[in-house]
């Protein structure tokens, strides 16, 4: 596992509590999950995504990421409707773990209501809660 | 005591490095008020000769201790049981061994049941099996919950009044606690269940039938799957007797989303009703939702095929309370008895026998119509079917047991109180002519 | 120095049984039909399934090979935590094959199956007198199935009552099965931390404890081998806010003879026939879960129950509050006849023996091994004992990879990452069955397995060597998994 200070963290996303991140593109939000998230489950063997069209409130349960030892479920940092998932990681679930920030996106969502990006962590707020 | 190899010398020198003076000490961090004080009230210990005795005599209180004849089935049935099974089975490392965890040394259960999932496919027609349930019961219990927890939208599951009533009672322990219901399908004159009655019914999650039924008819399972696609719900179908199968149409051809079935034909002694195999299918879209272990192929850090545990994490003791199933240990050496038997009969051997179980059944069929009883329907069956007994037969069947060591069918009164006097006969390839012949006489 | 057991030795490939198949072959015997062919309307007909077709050499060679690939109880010395996995005396197959049993139809009515429902019987009797219970159940096929029945019977308990409540409480060192059965029940199951010596503390549960509580699930001895002390007092905290008190029983083998689950405040226990009462574990089963209950839970067992009336045996379905059936049948009735028969040649005082030294033989263990691994709970233990790879990390080396290195020297691994509250856990659970030998030799392969952490870890890295396959690739496994053939 890595060491906190060799995380990835770019300063151009927003964390959550459970290690997804959030990133403004456009008027739409894109979500995946973060260095330390798929650091700590290891390789992924599998993504279960919601379908385009569900809707979620902020904090909702939304998939799950599953490893060769553990399972995970996902929480979504806004509320939104799906408007695409990343099928690319039905055949390669790697892809998360390879490249948390780029390919290995999860979800895109159209916001309900674009402030409750402002309720996430930044980079440092994110670091901080891990160390502490 | 044989089992236990410590002599004095190995307690004393063992005792001194735990740091105890006797054994009793060992429990020194144990209250004594939770402590017993007298020994347990257990019979005297048995020599292994007496024990031969002891056991040999509770044996000869079974009647099954005699070489019977059974025309009886209802879920647990008289097969053929080659010897390469028994004996092939009884290999320690087979018996002894647990969980495949450490994949590098159970390579042989691992590939063993990996050929059992893959031959399970084959006899039914499914994309996926598992390494086993407990029983056919317990299996469809699992897959109704499936359906139930699939379809947000109702509570309810359909399911056949001619499932077995064993089935139906515990399908109903396992989802009654989660506030979901059973509605049950019935039947119709001809002994099939009533597709009429299933169209007409509203909020259903899933629909389940039993085919060969309970009666021993063959169903329709195509009107089935047209109903649950047409309500959008999953079609479960299930059976009891794996070897219809090696001539009838698999369930898989029929469309079925999840099928769960009893093995015990396949190898497996009756043993007074366990343990059984339960067996469970599904289709590739229900890979991850299927309860129970799974065994994938792979590779090792050598590029060598290997065969490994896999998709753990659905279970629980990763994901815990949030595990579809609570199951861990499940019937893997009766999985691997069953698989044996498969690759024993083979594609020429199951059909056969399929074939002479249908062609005793019906030559039984016609002899006991010629001695008076009644066919209750005029439907296609396997190995099974319903007769309406002449008046006396009750006593002639008590007196064929007690006399000839036979028992001429099972009662369905306490199943079916509608149907009195009605008995479910069975013959396997295990009935000679000879026997059926003389069965014929005896009920005249 | 004694020679380790694991050695290298020729073994045989063998392919996938279709992969061998032959069109034309049969290895059975096929039966000649003596009545008239009966072919079936052709909508009803499917093609032969397309199983192997195999001679019966082919047959008895691929599974005898398959089996020389396994490793049992009967190959070496199988320490898995939490399992039991001790000696499984043959006589009990002699006693299980007997044709009265095996070809016994589980229909053929009371009357003529007096043999099995005696012997039922009085394995519930001596199940409940072992376990100081008022009734038993032989219906469930398992133990995580007996656990559900309990449950079940738990849940029917508090419906009766007139209040369903919505929580169970459950220790951080339950085994999986736990929650996973609370939850099928409907209970939400609510984390209790053990205390940091290991076991529960009153103060925690009192904390968690409302009217709104099931009850607990405790096991005891605990998966970290240590005896729940304070369980009598837990107990009363249960049952003065109307909740009762489930027993986890996979760890009976500690204390037969010595506890009596049912007097220390225990309502329902399981048991598993395939640990404690030496029925083979098959390599994944079948097992059996009897379950044992108090009076105030009798109402709700399983149905049917058999009852003795005079010297005549009855299976009966009339008790109108059971929590319903969950076994087609009476359950695994072979599995039954295995344990009777172990009973039967025990006696008592050959089960409180085994406790008794299944407890020494995990001491022995523990300090024989607590300077070579870190042991977290350096305490007395019961009859097994649960190290880690914390002295091990500096080399890099883990848990896992020790236990591949154990297989090159000839012994099964222990139960290696459970229980959770301990990282990294090595559980190892010798049993009464295991000479003194035999356990010297699994210390001395620990501590060379050490030593070569030190000061050769790419072996273990790379173990194990010896096996017929190395490690294996879950990850793929999982990925793209190929479940048949």
């Amino acid at each position: 596992m890595k060491e906190i200070n060799d995380l990835s963290l770019p300063d151009d996303v927003k964390y959550t509590k459970s290690h997804e991140w959030a990133k403004l593109s456009g008027d739409i939000v894109i979500i995946g999950l973060n260095d330390y998230a798929q650091d700590q489950l290891g390789e992924i063997v599998f993504v279960e995504l919601p379908e385009t069209g569900d809707t979620f409130s902020k904090d909702d349960e939304f998939g799950s990421v599953e490893s060769v030892k553990a399972v995970s479920e996902i929480y979504i940092p806004i509320s939104g409707e799906i408007v695409e998932i990343n099928e690319g990681l039905e055949d390669a679930p790697e892809l998360v773990n390879e490249s948390c920030y780029d390919n290995g996106w999860l979800v895109k969502v159209k916001p309900e209501n674009i402030s409750e990006l402002d309720d996430l962590m930044d980079k440092g707020e994110y670091l901080n809660m891990l160390k502490g | 005591m044989r089992y236990l190899p410590h002599t004095k010398d190995d307690i004393k020198s063992m005792l001194k490095v735990a740091g105890q003076e006797n054994l009793d000490d060992l429990f020194n961090c144990i209250p004594d008020d939770l402590k017993i004080t007298e020994s347990l009230d257990l019979p005297q210990s048995l020599s292994e000769w007496e024990l031969n005795s002891h056991m040999e005599e509770l044996a000869s209180l079974n009647i099954a201790c005699k070489n019977y004849k059974c025309f009886m089935g209802a879920g647990s049935y008289d097969h053929y049981i080659p010897a390469i099974i028994p004996y092939l089975i009884s290999r320690s490392e087979f018996m002894t061994a647990y969980t495949p965890y450490q994949p590098e040394v159970s390579q042989g259960t691992l590939q063993g049941i990996y050929e059992f999932q893959t031959m399970v496919t084959e006899l039914l027609g499914m994309d996926i099996a598992t390494a086993s349930h407990y029983d056919c019961g317990t299996a469809l219990a699992e897959a109704c919950l499936i359906a139930l927890r699939q379809n947000k939208k109702a509570n309810k599951i359909a399911v056949s009044a001619l499932t077995h009533p064993s089935h139906r009672q515990i399908i109903h322990t396992y989802i009654s606690p989660a506030g979901y219901e059973i509605v049950e399908i019935p039947y119709t004159k001809e002994g099939l269940t009533d597709v009429k009655a299933l169209e007409a019914m509203d909020d259903i999650a899933g629909i389940a039938v039993q085919s060969p039924n309970f009666f021993g008819n063959i169903e329709d399972l195509s009107a089935f799957k047209a109903v649950a696609d047409a309500k959008k719900v999953l079609f479960i179908t299930s059976f009891t007797e794996a070897l219809a199968f090696g001539l009838l149409k698999n369930p898989g051809s029929f469309g079925a989303d999840l099928v769960a079935g009893e093995g015990q034909s396949l190898g497996i002694a009756k043993s007074f009703g366990g343990p059984g195999l339960g067996l469970l299918a599904g289709t590739k879209k229900q890979m991850r939702n299927l309860p129970g272990r799974l065994i994938g192929k792979t590779k090792d850090a050598n590029g060598d095929d290997g065969f490994v545990l896999t998709l753990a994490t659905r279970e629980q003791h990763i994901r815990r309370e949030k595990a579809s199933s609570n199951i861990c240990s499940n019937n893997g050496l009766n999985a691997m008895t069953a698989a044996v038997y498969l690759a024993t009969v083979g594609k020429i051997g199951i059909r056969e026998i399929a074939q002479q179980n249908h062609d005793k059944a019906v030559y039984l069929k016609a002899s006991l119509e010629k001695a008076g009883f009644e066919s209750a329907f005029d439907t296609p069956f396997f190995n099974e079917f319903l007769m309406k007994a002449p008046a006396g037969f009750e006593q002639k069947r008590a007196a064929l047991i007690n006399d000839k060591c036979t028992f001429a069918g099972i009662c369905l009164d306490k199943f079916y109180p509608e149907l009195k006097h009605h008995y479910l006969f069975c013959a396997t390839e295990t009935i000679s002519k000879k026997d059926i012949d003389q069965l014929a006489k005896e009920v005249q | 120095m004694n020679q380790q057991p694991g050695t290298s030795g020729l073994i045989f490939n063998e392919p996938l049984l279709w992969d061998k198949s032959r069109d034309g072959r049969c290895a059975m015997s096929l039966p000649k039909s003596d009545v008239e062919r009966s072919p079936l309307d052709e909508n009803l007909t499917g093609d032969a399934p397309q199983l192997p077709q195999l001679s019966e050499l082919d047959v008895v060679r691929h599974y005898t090979r398959l089996s020389q690939w396994n490793f049992g109880v009967d190959s070496g010395m199988y320490p898995l935590g939490s399992c039991t996995m001790k000696y499984n005396p043959k006589t009990n197959e002699v006693q299980a094959a007997r044709q009265g049993f095996a070809s016994a139809h589980p229909l053929s009515g009371d009357e003529f199956s007096q043999g099995a429902l005696k012997l039922m019987y009085n394995l519930e009797q001596y199940l409940a007198q072992i376990t100081g219970f008022h009734a038993v159940t032989l219906q469930p096929a398992a133990g995580a199935h007996g656990e559900l029945a309990g449950m079940l019977m738990i849940h029917a308990f508090h419906a009766k009552n007139g209040k369903q409540r919505s929580k169970i409480l459950i220790p951080d060192t339950a085994h999986g099965t736990n929650p996973a059965s609370a939850t099928l029940c409907g209970y939400e199951s609510i984390n209790i931390k053990s205390g940091k010596n290991g076991v529960l503390e009153p103060e925690n549960v009192a904390a968690m404890m409302d009217e709104d509580t099931a009850g607990i699930m405790v096991t005891n001895p605990n998966t970290l081998g240590l005896f729940e002390t304070n369980i009598k007092e837990i107990a009363e905290i249960v049952h003065s806010k109307g909740g009762l008190v489930y027993g986890d029983g996979a760890n009976m083998n500690a204390i037969m003879g010595v506890v009596k689950p049912g007097d220390i405040g225990i309502d329902v226990l399981h048991l598993n026939l395939h640990k404690t009462f030496s029925t083979p574990h098959g390599g994944g089963g079948p097992g059996s879960g009897p379950v044992a209950v108090g009076k105030a839970l009798e109402p709700f067992l399983p149905i049917p129950r058999i009852v003795k009336e005079l010297d005549s045996y009855k299976l009966v379905t009339d008790f109108p509050d059971t929590m319903g059936r969950i076994h087609t049948f009476y359950g695994h009735f072979g599995i039954m006849v295995r344990a009777y028969a172990y009973i039967l040649s025990m006696g008592a005082k050959g089960l409180t023996d085994a406790s008794k030294l299944a407890v020494l033989n995990a001491n022995y263990v523990k300090e024989s091994l607590k300077g070579t691994l870190n042991l977290p709970y350096d305490l007395p233990c019961m009859h097994e004992c649960v190290f880690n790879d914390e002295f091990q990390k500096e080399y890099h080396i883990t848990t896992m990879d020790m236990a591949k290195r154990l297989l090159d020297y000839g012994f099964h691994p222990p139960t290696v990452y459970f229980p959770l509250v301990v990282d990294g856990a090595f559980m190892v659970e010798p049993t009464e069955t295991e000479s003194k030998e035999d356990i010297d030799l699994f210390i001395d392969a620990v501590k060379a397995i050490a030593r070569e952490a030190r000061e050769d870890p790419e072996k273990l890295k790379k173990a194990p060597l010896l096996t017929k396959v190395t490690r294996l690739d879950e990850v793929a496994a999982a990925r793209k998994p190929c479940l048949r053939g």
